[in-house]
């Protein structure tokens, strides 16, 4: 089997890993990027992006393509729909082998592995998903104009989106775990004031059911433990997002409670030669120029340390 | 009208009835550019070399044309977007509704249309 090495693999070619890439590459690094799914990352879901410096209006898809070609120009491989098998983090040559058979070694890893959407993970969510399920308001508020439906979460976009569903539901139940919101005052005021909204607090979906399409909810009130069905024809879920980390559970690299990557300020995680950036990492804020901002510091200590490694073997070798 | 994406467009009832027609391996993603579109229109540009027995095509959802897709009787309980229908010969051979990932994708096209 052929292994190819580089000098750095990014895992994730969202903007943190794509901007990494950039900089690797620029600095005649050999860079291969691998992603799970297409590049991009959260950045190329968000229709339009009005707070990138430099454009006053991109969509998600441009800048994302912009960036991927702007990484390829500069010679980083990218691969994308990937699925990686095992990882070896602490060897000082780090390994990324992939379910295809194909293997890479490299001096350096960056993780950049972004979010995804909290999905319940309660019977019936995968098979009603497109059929009655959701996540996103502004793309299928629409089908469900008319009828009613249910909304599930307590942060401002759950309370905003809502709202803004009342639009076209002719009711909607909001379903909360907690015995109050997390959102911002003025949100949650407007949740209360619409007469179209039913707020369920201290409640949980336990099943979506129905046959072709969904028919009803079985929702639990967590506080008295009863349960009931209700009769309705879709269910928005905004639970928020949580880090894709899931592949270094249990693994070395050390991660917070909420199983974030925890590195330093120079994006270097608890092993040596593995840095991470963006989305993934444990921080308070979440935006693209943020992980444009940790890609860039990922990547150039990264080049610090393939530096500092080429110098100590040349050392050795003479 | 067309959507800003690098794929291949259908923009007309009558353009997709030729292209089925024509094409023995059609898959269609008709939608928005919003967030739920959007990963499939990049697993299918990602695909279109290899799979290159495919034609992949995008369509708008909100075009009056797109009746042909939104009224298909496999497409009637759909209530996300995008409405993506794979048509094998002229005929439907499977169809989705909302996102879908490059593994979801690719077992259909394996399976209807064959692998790579």
């Amino acid at each position: 089997m052929d292994i190819k090495h580089y000098d750095t693999i990014i895992i994730g070619a969202g903007p943190a890993g794509l901007t990494a890439g950039i900089y690797l590459s620029r600095a005649r690094a050999s860079v291969l990027i691998l992603d799970s799914g297409v590049a991009g990352g959260q950045m190329i879901l968000t229709h339009e992006i009005a707070n990138y410096p430099g454009f006053e209006h991109i969509s998600g898809y441009e800048l994302s393509n912009n960036m991927r070609l702007q990484a390829k120009n500069f010679g980083c491989i990218i691969k994308s729909g990937i699925s990686i098998q095992t990882i070896d983090f602490e060897s000082e040559t780090k390994s990324v082998s992939l379910s295809n058979g194909s293997r890479y070694t490299s001096d350096t890893i960056i993780l950049a592995t972004g979010g995804r959407s909290r999905s319940l993970n309660v019977p019936g969510e995968d098979l009603f998903r497109g059929r009655g399920i959701s996540y996103c308001a502004t793309c299928d508020g629409d089908f469900f104009t008319g009828k009613e439906i249910a909304v599930v979460g307590g942060g401002n976009s759950a309370l905003e989106e809502a709202v803004s569903l009342t639009k076209y539901a002719t009711k909607v139940t909001l379903i909360h775990q907690f015995d109050h919101f997390q959102g911002f005052k003025h949100a949650e005021e407007e949740v209360w004031n619409n007469p179209k909204i039913e707020v369920m607090l201290q409640s949980r979906i336990n099943s979506f059911n129905g046959t072709e399409k969904l028919e009803s909810i079985s929702v639990e009130n967590l506080h008295t433990k009863a349960s009931k069905e209700i009769k309705l024809d879709g269910v928005f879920i905004f639970i928020g997002y949580e880090a894709n980390t899931d592949f270094l559970q249990g693994k070395c690299i050390k991660l917070n409670e909420r199983k974030e990557i925890i590195a330093d300020m120079n994006m270097h995680t608890n092993i040596d030669g593995v840095f991470a950036a963006g989305d993934a990492i444990a921080k308070k804020y979440r935006q693209i120029t943020l992980a444009v901002a940790d890609g860039t510091v990922a990547a150039l200590n990264a080049m610090e340390y393939i530096n500092q490694r080429k110098t100590k073997l040349s050392g050795v070798v003479s | 009208m067309v959507l800003p994406t690098t794929l291949k467009h259908v923009a007309t009832a009558a353009e997709l009835t030729e292209l089925i027609n024509t094409e023995s391996n059609v898959m269609v993603c008709c939608g928005r550019m919003g967030p739920m579109c959007i990963p499939v229109y990049g697993v299918m540009d990602e695909l279109q070399d290899e799979y290159t027995h495919v034609a992949f095509r995008d369509m708008m959802f909100g075009s009056p044309e797109a009746a042909i897709i939104r009224n298909l009787p496999e497409c009637r309980n759909f209530m996300g977007l995008p409405f993506t229908v794979y048509f094998k010969d002229g005929k439907v051979a499977a169809a989705t509704s909302s996102i879908q990932n490059r593994d979801q994708i690719t077992t259909i096209l394996d399976r209807e249309f064959g692998k790579a």
